[in-house]
């Protein structure tokens, strides 16, 4: 059983990236400084996360009440091991993802550095803050920011597509955030307390069928947009027009985690397994989750441009993720916390690859691509690395997660998502492999000498393109994912008796 | 029925005279026509709270003989006083809203050499 | 003597001006904590006993209300002085003259307990605001005499319903009317009454279709006026609404007997969308201001439309939120203003960078607005879905946070064209519009404006997010207890 005790933990974890982005912001007319604060702000942000990691594995969740934010409401955060995963993955990539963001920058003299890394700096803040919510109110709060804090960072390049791409982002993230605020109200009008609970704090609420089902489509809907769940997900492609770290943070670490988080949150927190079996709710996110699921990645074998591919293949792989939690059960439950981390370090590193080859080449298309590894060997070999992954081989780390949601949906019965999975995984492999293949198996003049990218963006893609690889091996190494998913799913349903690998 | 309008004949009047006033504030285009339906309007109002005062067999609210005790008097003898005081002080609103509309008015001309709300909103517009 | 004084010396003009709204400030945030802690106060004037002598009663409301016009135009007439100098020129004394009168009346106003005094004070506040807008050169004559029209039939119809309500109770106090009405309100001349009440105080709140005055008035007044007007005027008028609300009317008179509290509801509805969407529409920046006023009078008029303590907290909350919010925004448009003489929006491209404190607060401005949490805009929608969700009107839950996104399409719009547009290199040189009165001839500051000018626009701003952040505590402090 867990127990909760006070500590200004989880406020030092939003209030670091926040404290940064202050002092990069101050420090914009010395380049080397500021892109120094926005290193350390990483690093000790994920310090202060990893110092919390071993109190919450041993049962004891560290949780800060704030202010009074309206009557009976109050901001809290707090660190249980939902919070941890993906509090753990952001503030690792970011320092990772900052590194490259620099050298990418430099590299290609971009302009506006200093708005860059302060908006960077303050979507991370927010993006802890959904990670550590402690209840709905906070959890909206940040949401909210997130969507505001990311905006200047979409539309940075300020070409007249950016600025359209900005507006559909604003669109579609606002009008999520407007529903989110919806149904928050409507439950706070309710008299209920809105504390994330496993297994769901709407379960002792008696609620009419008709509020149950009405909550239900504002909060889920209002997470789905984020979560780039079908028909809510064409924001997503077009937000590729932003720099590639941007791209690299929407996709991997801040935004389309925060959604599919957000969606967990939901599932397993707000509503809980016993009353979506009770609503049958769990068949319409599964539904939903399922066609986005084999359709994103269909659309991603069509698109010729390397993001807008990776982008279709986010938006179909974040439905994994959901799948995994609709499917309402704790295996699945594992997979997909697994997945949110795994997808995460993988889709980085192709992000990471993409980017580098721009920079390098000016390239975007894969058609362009023919040889490219003659140039790039470590580059793209990263990319091999991620595209194995991403088809869910073993013993690459979406293979491990993959695995837990095919046994988690043969677990409760519902055989049909396994074989989805595995179209999906054949179909990733579809739009990826070719590109691996083109790199290194064919030749080009445009290619012939060695030119790597910027070494500030080699090596943290190969650093996550050697994490996908070692985090399936051992994925308890060095963020104790796996534990810490288990915990979760052994809160979520403390009935079951098989959660596999549980201690 | 026609007891009823006799009766309350000053309220009618009133209602006529608002609706009248309202008119000329809207319908008209002459600036300076606005302005006196306006007049009319207010002066209708003031008509209303009067009448309200009036009651059967009274007479005009003064004391005449000093040294009789007010205790004395009788108020059913006397009309109402207090709407009258008011309308003191909505005339002297209705004076001094007449009195800055005239300066407008005169400004208006002034600059734009007519106060004609068409022939104005041309000349802004442009 | 404030005239007499700056036809001496007219640099004494402003010093004076900010004395007495200095003191006015202090006085009123002294009353609400007395309010607060005492009760509510009651004075009369002259020693007059009530209903032979007029009563003011300041209760939690007023106080709140008192606090938020005096320090929200504290703020605003400390930012448009130098404006003031330039557009008002030698007759600033006689300017400022009038805007204590303005300012005198909307307080008076607040703090009233007769119906009869409320008109004055009302009418004096309106003519004050009438003489003001007219100084806006020629375009603003038309506005302020149309102002003046429409603004004389309101006060008129509300005069009219004061005499239904008179000739029925026999007073004017608010309390004796209400005492009267409680024992029996069933003649039809109290609802002629209230009908002529809230008709005359909704052209003075600018509900729809009761607005017309409003868009030419607040875009062709000097900056320093429409800063003035656009935060206060409008919400004195719908806290005469409430008041009548809450003290004069019967509980459940006016949403069962006479359906006002329906009509309200209805039209406070429209106004939200439509001012939201012909705001979009605008070119010029304050004229798009002034239809998102509109629309946000509308979201105060829904929240006593629905007539429930919740929804009356949601409606106070917003009145503070809005005034707060909307004299940023509009100090941020006379700070372009003064600098470049620029008003429309195209006009604001790459202003971030020449003029990153007015932009800031803008910006405050405009997240607030949308209702960003933790700004205060979010919250007075918060509690307003809230209200709707209690009172099972979705209609309204639907409407206010569609509000959100309205508002964003036409202030994100104009965020893009500061932040995100290149700049135009010729804006630098664009000729100096400044309505007659003036008598400077300085070519323009292409720069930032000055300090004075800033600094109460970002405090303004500044305060959008404190305020949001405290809303708790002023919710359970101050209007929990002040309401329905």
């Amino acid at each position: 059983m867990t127990e909760t005790f006070s500590s200004a933990g989880p406020v030092i974890v939003v209030a670091i990236p926040a404290a940064g982005a202050m002092l990069v912001a101050l420090s914009g007319r010395w380049p080397n400084v500021r892109d120094a604060w926005s290193t350390i702000a990483a690093l000790a942000m994920l310090a202060a996360v990893v110092a919390m990691l071993p109190g919450v594995l041993d049962g004891r969740i560290p949780q800060a009440t704030l202010i009074e934010l309206t009557p009976g409401i109050d901001v809290t955060l707090r660190a249980d091991a939902a919070g941890m995963i993906f509090a753990l993955l952001a503030s690792g990539l970011w320092v990772v993802a900052g590194v490259y963001a620099v050298g990418y920058m430099r590299g290609g003299n971009e302009h506006k550095q200093t708005r860059f890394f302060a908006a960077f700096a303050l979507s991370l803040a927010a993006a802890a803050g959904v990670a550590l919510a402690g209840n709905l109110l906070t959890f909206v709060l940040f949401y909210e920011l997130l969507s505001l804090f990311t905006y200047p960072l979409v539309t940075h390049r300020q070409t007249e597509e950016a600025i359209v791409a900005g507006r559909k982002y604003l669109t579609y993230t606002l009008s999520g955030g407007v529903l989110l605020i919806g149904g928050t109200a409507w439950i706070a009008i309710l008299g209920i307390d809105a504390s994330f609970t496993a297994g769901g704090f709407l379960r002792n609420a008696s609620l009419s069928t008709g509020t149950a089902w009405a909550l239900f489509a504002l909060l889920i809907a209002g997470v789905g947009v984020k979560s780039a769940v079908m028909p809510l997900h064409s924001w997503l492609p077009s937000a590729m027009v932003a720099p590639t770290p941007v791209s690299a943070l929407l996709h991997a670490v801040a935004v389309v985690k925060a959604g599919v988080f957000g969606m967990i949150r939901m599932l397993a927190f707000v509503f809980g397994a016993d009353m979506l079996n009770d609503m049958g709710a769990w068949q319409v996110i599964a539904a939903f989750a399922a066609v986005t699921l084999v359709a994103g990645s269909l659309l991603a074998i069509r698109h010729d441009n390397l993001k807008r591919r990776l982008a279709y293949s986010t938006i179909s792989h974040l439905s994994y993720i959901v799948l995994g939690v609709a499917i309402v059960g704790p295996i699945a439950l594992t997979g997909a916390l697994l997945h949110l981390v795994g997808h995460g370090v993988t889709k980085i590193t192709l992000f990471f690859v993409a980017g580098a080859i721009h920079t390098r080449t000016h390239r975007e298309n894969v058609s362009e691509l023919d040889g490219i590894g003659r140039q790039m060997p470590i580059t793209m070999g990263a990319f091999t690395l991620a595209s194995l992954s991403m088809a869910g081989i073993p013993p690459f780390v979406l293979f491990t997660s993959k695995f837990y949601l095919g046994w988690g949906a043969a677990e409760v019965e519902k055989q049909i998502f396994l074989v989805l999975y595995l179209v999906s995984g054949v179909l990733s492999a579809a739009y990826l492999f070719p590109i691996v293949v083109r790199a290194f198996w064919r030749t080009s003049d445009a290619f012939t000498r060695f030119g790597e990218a910027d070494i500030r963006m080699v090596v943290p893609l190969v650093i996550t393109g050697v994490l996908a690889l070692a985090w399936g091996l051992v994925p308890n190494v060095p963020f104790s994912f796996f534990d810490l998913a288990t915990d979760v799913s052994s809160a979520a349903f403390p009935d079951s008796v098989s959660v596999a690998g549980a201690r | 029925m026609i007891d009823e309008v006799a009766a309350r004949f000053p309220f009618w009047m009133s209602g006529l005279l608002i609706a009248i006033g309202l008119y000329g504030m809207i319908g008209k285009r002459s600036l300076l026509k606005k302005l006196v339906g306006m007049n009319i309007f207010q002066s209708a109002i003031i008509l209303f709270f009067i009448a309200g005062s009036i009651r059967e067999d009274a007479t005009v609210p003064i004391l005449l003989e000093a040294g009789h005790g007010v205790a004395a008097a009788n108020p059913a003898d006397f009309v109402n006083p207090l709407p009258h005081v008011l309308m003191l002080t909505a005339i002297v609103v209705s004076v001094a809203i007449t009195g800055v509309a005239l300066a407008f008015l005169v400004r208006i001309h002034h600059e734009f050499g007519t106060t004609d709300e068409v022939s104005l909103l041309e000349q802004v517009r442009r | 003597m404030l005239l007499l004084l700056a036809r001496w010396r007219w640099w004494l003009a402003f010093p004076v001006v900010l004395v007495a709204v200095a003191a006015s400030t202090a006085a009123a945030s002294w009353e609400l904590v007395v309010v607060l802690q005492e009760g509510t106060q009651v004075y009369r004037l002259g020693s007059w006993a009530p209903s032979i002598g007029i009563e003011y009663v300041v209760d939690l409301l007023s106080a709140f209300v008192a606090v938020i016009v005096t320090s929200v135009s504290m703020l605003v007439i400390i930012a448009t002085r130098r404006i003031a100098e330039r557009e008002a020129g030698d007759r600033l004394g006689a300017f400022y003259g009038l805007v204590l009168l303005l300012l005198a009346g909307l307080t008076g106003m607040v703090v009233t307990g007769d119906l009869f005094n409320l008109f004055v004070f009302l009418e004096i506040s309106s003519l004050a605001a009438y003489a003001l807008v007219f100084q806006g050169g020629r375009p603003a004559m038309l506005a302020g005499y149309r102002y003046l029209i429409l603004g004389s039939i309101g006060g008129s119809f509300y005069l009219l319903g004061v005499g239904f309500l008179y000739f029925t109770t026999g007073t004017l106090n608010m309390a004796d009317t209400a005492a009267a009405l409680a024992l029996d309100a069933s003649a039809r001349s109290v609802q002629a009454g209230a009908i002529f009440i809230f008709v005359g105080l909704g052209l003075k709140m600018a509900l729809v279709p009761l607005h017309l005055w409003l868009p030419d008035a607040y875009t062709h007044a000097p900056s320093s006026v429409n800063s003035l007007i656009a935060p206060v005027m409008t919400k004195v008028g719908a806290y005469a609404m409430m008041r009548m609300f809450i003290s004069v009317f019967p509980d459940g008179y006016l949403t069962n007997v006479v359906p006002i509290a329906d009509a309200l509801l209805l039209l406070g509805l429209i106004a939200i969308v439509f001012g939201a969407i012909v705001a979009v529409a605008q070119r010029d920046i304050r004229r798009m201001l002034a239809y998102s006023s509109i629309g946000q009078i509308g979201l105060i008029a829904v929240g006593i439309g629905l007539a429930t303590p919740l929804s009356f907290v949601a409606a106070q909350l917003h009145l503070m939120n809005h005034a707060v919010m909307k004299a940023t925004l509009f100090l941020s448009a006379a700070s372009v203003r003064l600098s470049t003489g620029l008003t429309d929006v195209s006009d604001l491209t790459g202003m971030g960078r020449r003029m990153p404190g007015t932009m800031a607060a803008f910006t405050l401005g405009a997240i607030a607005m949308v209702g960003i949490p933790p700004t205060a805009g979010f919250f007075s929608k918060w509690y307003l879905v809230q209200a709707g969700v209690e009172s099972g009107q979705w209609v309204v839950v639907a409407v206010v946070l569609a509000s959100s996104l309205l508002s964003a399409v036409y202030l994100f719009r104009v965020l893009e064209h500061i932040y995100l547009r290149p700049a135009q290199p010729d804006a630098a040189h664009a000729p100096v519009v400044i309505p007659q009165g003036g008598s400077n001839d300085e070519p323009a500051d292409a720069g930032e404006s000055p300090a004075d000018v800033i600094a109460p626009a970002l405090l303004l701003g500044a305060a959008t997010i404190v305020l949001g952040i405290l809303n708790s505590w002023i919710v359970i402090n101050v209007l929990d207890r002040a309401g329905l």
